[in-house]
């Protein structure tokens, strides 16, 4: 399936970078017109994934996360997050809520928050050469009162 | 992002201002430890009003601060969660942990 446009934005796993991430997917889905609700999903949903190309993926250095976005026919919007960082041992307990192997205060609900608010999320990772999440959202068409 | 805390008498209310998220996470924990400690309220209240975002990052917090307030037998409440930031609280299942007032967002979100 061909996108009927799409957007790559590059950029180095600082944590001041992960507004920036949310912000400019949001701006690009903007054209569809999105509800508010909807761009917050998004919004949320692309903060997780930053958060952990930046917490877990480069928790040892600073490297690049790239993100992809497209739109399909449809209103069907797929958002790619890639790292090169240490991928995950066991992806299936990665996505268990509340599981984290990071300490401080996180809360281990990354993956839960991505699932829930997105209506499918893909997780590819292999040891030593990086993640894809790609979370995929079908927007709603809704009838507009004041055009 | 910013906090804004007040103390009065033994209540502590922290507001926080902007968008919260793991970047920010860091300081405005510090922030609100440091009056917990100085003040040893009896009750915690964080409120969300003026909070545009919040992801997981935000759970930790208040999970964090949760955790803190039952060690010196205070209480903690929520406030003002808009619907995005409700959204993500209920998937943790804070709800069972603090009170949580939605404020003025109640109505628009019960559906």
């Amino acid at each position: 399936m061909k996108p009927i446009n799409e957007v790559k934005i590059n950029l180095l796993s600082c944590s001041s970078n992960e507004a920036f991430a949310r912000v400019a997917v949001a701006s690009f889905i903007a054209q569809l017109d999105p509800t508010i609700e909807e761009i917050n999903d998004i919004k949320t949903a692309v903060s997780e994934a930053v958060t952990n190309c930046i917490v877990h993926a480069y928790s040892e250095r600073i490297d690049t996360v790239y993100i992809t976005v497209r739109i399909f026919e449809n209103r069907l919007v797929k958002i790619t997050v890639r790292d090169r960082g240490c991928g995950i041992e066991d992806v299936k307990k990665a996505m268990e809520p509340l599981y984290t192997t990071a300490g401080g205060e996180r809360a281990g609900l990354g993956f839960a928050v991505m699932g829930s608010f997105m209506d499918k999320l893909n997780v590819r990772s292999k040891l030593g050469k990086g993640t894809t999440v790609i979370l995929t959202k079908q927007l709603s068409y809704r009838t507009r009162a004041n055009g | 992002m910013a906090v804004n805390i007040d103390v009065t008498g033994e209540v502590v209310t922290a507001r926080l201002d902007g968008e919260l998220d793991h970047h920010a996470a860091a300081s405005i924990r510090e922030e609100i430890d440091k009056s917990i400690d100085a003040n040893r309220p009896t009750l915690v209240i964080i409120d969300f009003r003026d909070l545009t975002f919040m992801d997981s990052s935000g759970i930790g917090l208040v999970m964090g601060r949760y955790k803190k307030t039952r060690e010196i037998g205070a209480e903690l409440h929520i406030t003002n969660t808009s619907p995005q930031i409700y959204k993500v609280m209920r998937l943790s299942g804070l709800e069972r942990l603090a009170v949580i007032d939605r404020g003025g967002y109640k109505n628009e979100t019960d559906k």
